[in-house]
């Protein structure tokens, strides 16, 4: 309900922008991610993934082809430090937080190889 | 006048001629919480008993009567990604579980160093990830100047603390609008410094190339102050800058005259809310008057800004993201395996902005597409990082809306992902060239929604930018406005 | 049909620095789970790593020193994995733009020499350690190695037999101890290699699927595994199988490469440069200045060994192999001149006391059982006809451990030869009477009886005759 006050932004930059994603490569980067999807997210997912990424290929409107890869927003180099043992260890600091523990080591669920 | 409604500099000097003690304003600024964060809901974690600890031994400083901070005495707010040492940080997610930090951000052991009380941890989108602070996995923050709007975000619960008059300053981040936009919606000031003007280290990264922490405060000269304490090089942090840090209070000297006012053409296109396009305008009217030059200029790469902050943003996230992972810390699932012990944890903990992000990211960064996206999207950065070095060719400042609306209502654009990163669309440029930007607030819309005005300064320029900003503040009463609660 | 091995080795070396690669944790090894832990090299919220300068010399060091290109300017990327002993779930490592690029590492081999490429050096953080059996149902996890500096050391696949791979490898191992940049010892997995490994039809070009060889831990393990590879994968093709490309892990016990189950499926490690270090920039004068650092390297030394000092190539190899052991023969030639009777000592007698005392696992041994010095004033004794051979051979072990010099020794024991004739002469006379029937035996043909009455001389001036004059002057006698 828009009263006389009420304003919605329009969409400036969106067109209809289409992209196809399969479940499968949903399921393949959510593996990659170590995210476990229900069917209801990885669709969902599918739809929206497809929406922004086909957003995404706006860039390719621009030629790059010349142009240098951003490195970073500063121009030094170089923060280095001299090789000194600098820490106080403080083990149980640091395995108060851990879900289980033994001793001082942090405990896992079993590993395979 | 109520203690908690104080500035930072009027408490800071109160406090210094003992007019009023720490403790006085601590206390106030508590029961001013108790009596409004029902409604507001900015804090995640308050900090009562440590806070009255710290308000003592600052007045005990005070007492003293040796040299110190103006932030000696004052409380703030922190936002809740900061690593607080002792007090429970949570970064507004259920993956973190009831995460103490055994070590404290920088920026927050210089708080504590200059005699600060921390009152608490303020609410955010989880992980910073989103505008509106309705991403958090505990609550949404509401506005103060209505409370059935968003704040902003990601750093909405210290913009509305700040609003509210819950803290007299806070410090929020800022990875593509985090300050600024929501400083907007709650009508008050914050500033993005320069990318490694401040130490990164112990915040909780979202993405490591833009992300920024910065002050929020209720008007300019208490943005330099802040500023002051926060600045400088942090050998913890590779990204940290060297460059020498100004003196962010003696730069306020209300001039602009023949100052030269960039207004960048590509941002004052069609989908402004009308009466943002209007406060905007008539500011650089103001500047005009007292004698800045405006220049019209361009930034002809606006329009990709949005693309390439998701994919660099989200790519970078995905990484950061990794490490939480239920094993050494925060909250692990009930699995029959490690693989499923790392899936179940990471779907339980995790919100699901959060989970399209690392979708996101995982996606531009994997095999066969991280040319397409990754790539691709890090050259468009260097194109739009040089039309900000072309444009401040020919002038000093840059002036902008923050933001193209005013804050709307909870719930209004959560079913659109693209639609809120859209929304981003004039501080997210910013970032990406890692310049300093400040919102303050320049008018209100037929709603009595605040509206924001976007200052962008040159790199390490936040003297000229805090300037701007001050000169401003000198001529208008736009930042002196308090929701009514 | 007949196969020729395609062999590459990747070498991960711990450098010997004093604290992680981007934190202010020490590297000691052995210490209690996860005391040399902080939040960075734990992977904890909100830290950030700071790349230790040292590391980066080390890599400049083992780049020259193996004839690389040094990178200007070098990139610090992500590589992204779930491990519960990878912290961060990546590990910062280098991709595009490694700091040493293109190199190769040269050794003889049966008369000739051969040459190695080195592909790249990269710097990287090490791991955690997991222990898998010590709990029914889970693993236990200690991070003191994590954050722990390695260079990673790749080469071509230049290698055509497993003999090769050894030596490369030994090689490779001298160089980073002449250093002083790694201690090698593979057995604490300071020097850990795994091998890249395919077979071909003799005489054809093309390369077959590379099968990697994980978990070698000791030069007789790289030997045996890659051995064990070369003929499975003959084998299976002769059988009419083919081969996939998998990592393989080499099982000590039973002596043979096992498919590994879980990880290698749907690798895609997402490489990009991390964002929280800046570009690595190494000026033209930081290399000048580490290159005029160098020490001379074993290939080098070896050579000169062999020039200056005469030495057969054996005698040159094995001294060189260590730069202690090279430095040790270089102080003792100073104070005696004679190169070749001091090398039989060290390749021999030191050799041995050092192995017996396990001296030879320490990286540069600094405390000698038996100072240069000294060993040379003992050769000393014997060139100059004071002592012989036999006896030098117990007062070296006297002079392990002791204050005393070799001439206090012979002093004190009047272990001095003895030279005269007239003495030597006394005593034999004794021992041809006291031994008629041997003397005999000798007259009728027996040469193998002249040992025994020389023996005989030996016992009766208690070992100190000139053996060489009881030689002749017995010659003489019994003509």
């Amino acid at each position: 309900m828009s009263g006389p006050g009420e304003w919605h932004w329009q969409r400036p930059y969106v067109k209809n922008f289409s992209m196809k994603l399969t479940r499968a490569s949903v399921q393949r980067v959510a593996t990659l991610a170590r995210l476990r999807l229900t069917d209801d997210e990885e669709s969902a997912l599918t739809g929206q993934l497809e929406q922004i990424l086909g957003y995404m290929d706006k860039l390719n409107e621009l030629d790059t082809a010349n142009v240098e890869l951003f490195s970073h927003a500063m121009d030094s180099a170089n923060a280095l430090r001299e090789d000194r043992v600098a820490n106080q260890p403080n083990t149980e600091a640091l395995l108060a937080n851990a879900p289980e523990r033994d001793e001082t080591f942090f405990r896992v669920p079993k590993i395979i190889e | 006048m109520s203690l908690f409604a104080l500035t930072l500099h009027e408490a800071s000097e109160k406090l210094r001629r003992r007019e009023i003690s720490s403790v006085e304003l601590t206390e106030a600024v508590l029961q001013r919480i108790a009596a409004t964060d029902d409604r507001v809901r900015a804090y995640l974690t308050l900090a009562r008993d440590s806070a009255m600890e710290q308000a003592k031994q600052a007045d005990a400083r005070l007492a003293s009567g040796q040299p110190s901070s103006p932030l000696l005495g004052v409380p703030l707010a922190v936002k809740d990604n900061f690593l607080t040492q002792g007090l429970r940080t949570t970064c507004a997610s259920k993956i973190l579980g009831d995460f103490m930090p055994p070590y404290d951000a920088t920026a927050v052991a210089k708080l504590r160093a200059a005699g600060a009380v921390i009152v608490g941890k303020t609410n955010l989108d989880e992980f910073a990830m989103g505008s509106s602070a309705e991403n958090s996995a505990f609550f949404p923050t509401c506005n103060p100047w209505n409370l059935q709007r968003i704040p902003g975000g990601s750093s909405g619960g210290s913009a509305a603390a700040v609003a509210a008059d819950q803290c007299i300053a806070a410090l929020g981040t800022d990875t593509g609008g985090s300050i600024r936009q929501p400083a907007a919606c709650c009508g008050v000031v914050g500033l993005k410094p320069t990318y490694g003007r401040v130490s990164r280290y112990g915040i909780i990264a979202f993405a490591s190339s833009m992300d920024q922490v910065g002050p929020m405060t209720k008007d300019t000269r208490d943005s330099a102050l802040l500023l002051q304490a926060l600045a400088g090089h942090d050998p913890a942090d590779s990204t940290s800058s060297n460059h020498a840090v100004a003196d962010y209070s003696a730069a306020l000297t209300g001039e602009v005259k023949n100052l030269r006012i960039g207004v960048p053409k590509e941002y004052f296109v069609g989908g402004m809310q009308p009466e943002v396009e209007k406060s905007v305008r008539e500011a650089i009217r103001q500047f005009e008057q007292a004698g800045a030059k405006i220049e019209e200029i361009s930034l002809p790469h606006t329009e990709y800004a949005v693309a390439v902050y998701y994919i660099v943003a989200t790519a970078e996230a995905s990484s950061n993201l990794a490490r939480y992972d239920g094993m050494r810390f925060g909250h692990r699932a009930d699995a029959k395996d490690l693989t499923e012990t790392y899936m179940i944890s990471r779907d339980e903990g995790f919100g699901s902005e959060v989970k399209r992000r690392i979708m996101l990211g995982t996606y531009v960064l994997s095999a066969g597409y991280y040319d397409a996206y990754y790539l691709k999207a890090q050259r468009v950065r260097r194109l739009i990082k040089e039309d900000f070095d072309n444009a401040f060719k020919r002038c000093d400042v840059i002036v902008t809306p923050t933001a193209p609306t005013t804050a709307f209502k909870i719930g209004e654009k959560t079913s659109d992902p693209l639609q809120m990163y859209l929304s981003d669309i004039y501080t997210i440029s910013i970032n990406l060239a890692g310049l300093p930007a400040l919102s303050l607030p320049c008018g209100l819309d037929n709603n009595n929604l605040p509206i924001g005005l976007q200052i962008i300064g040159k790199h390490f320029d936040e003297a000229t930018v805090l300037r701007v900003a001050d000169s401003y503040e000198q001529e208008t009463n736009w930042h002196n406005q308090k929701p009514k609660l | 049909m007949n196969y020729e091995p395609v062999i590459g080795l990747e070498v991960h070396a711990q450098l010997l620095t004093a604290s992680k690669i981007f934190c202010g944790c020490s590297t000691q090894f052995g210490r209690e789970p996860n005391a040399n832990t902080c939040p960075v090299c734990c992977g904890f919220p909100g830290v950030l790593p700071v790349l230790n300068k040292k590391v980066v010399e080390f890599a400049i060091k083992a780049g020259l020193a193996t004839h690389c290109e040094i990178t200007r300017s070098s990139v610090l990327a992500r590589k992204n994995y779930f491990y519960p002993d990878l912290p961060k779930g990546y590990q910062i490592s280098q991709y595009e733009l490694p700091i040493c690029q293109n190199g190769y590492v040269e050794f003889d081999l049966n008369g000739a020499t051969k040459r190695v490429r080195l592909t790249r050096i990269h710097m990287e953080e090490d791991a955690g350690k997991n222990i898998h059996d010590a709990h029914g149902d889970s693993s236990l996890v200690d991070l003191n190695r994590a954050g722990v500096p390695l260079l990673e050391i790749v080469s071509e696949p230049d290698m055509g037999a497993t003999e090769e791979a050894g030596a490369y490898l030994r090689t490779l191992r001298a160089i980073l101890q002449y250093l002083a940049i790694c201690d090698g010892n593979m057995e604490e997995g300071s020097f850990r290699c795994d091998a890249n490994i395919s077979v071909r039809p003799v005489g054809t070009e093309a390369l077959g699927t590379k099968i990697e060889i994980k978990n070698l831990n000791s030069f007789r393990a790289v030997e045996r595994a890659i051995e064990f590879e070369i003929q499975r994968q003959s084998e299976t093709l002769d059988d009419g199988g083919s081969l996939v490309q998998e990592t393989r892990l080499w099982d000590e016990h039973r002596e043979e490469t096992r498919s590994m189950r879980s990880k290698e499926s749907a690798h895609d490690y997402r490489y990009f440069p991390d964002p929280d270090l800046l570009p690595l920039v190494v000026p033209e004068s930081w290399i000048d200045e580490v290159r005029a650092g160098l020490p001379e390297l074993p290939a080098a030394r070896r050579q000169r060994f062999g020039a200056e000092y005469g030495l057969p190539s054996y005698d040159a190899e094995l001294l060189t192999s260590r730069k202690d052991v090279a430095d040790y023969f270089e102080n003792a030639v100073k104070i005696h001149a004679n190169p070749k009777a001091l090398s039989n000592w060290i390749v021999g007698d030191l050799f041995r006391v050092l192995k017996d005392r396990k001296l030879d696992e320490q990286l540069y041994i600094k405390t000698w059982p038996l100072p240069a010095p000294r060993l040379a004033e003992l050769v000393q004794l014997i060139d100059q006809g004071k002592i012989n051979g036999k006896i030098a051979k117990s007062i070296f072990e006297e002079l392990l451990d002791s204050d005393k010099t070799a001439q206090q020794i012979v002093s004190e024991k009047g272990l001095e030869q003895v030279s005269d004739s007239g003495s030597i002469e006394a005593a034999i006379d004794k021992v041809l009477a006291a031994n008629g029937k041997q003397v005999e035996q000798f007259r009728a043909g027996n040469d193998k009886v002249f040992g025994f009455i020389v023996g005989q001389v030996m016992k009766a001036t208690q070992g100190k005759a000139n053996p060489q004059k009881v030689n002749e002057i017995l010659r003489d006698k019994l003509k």
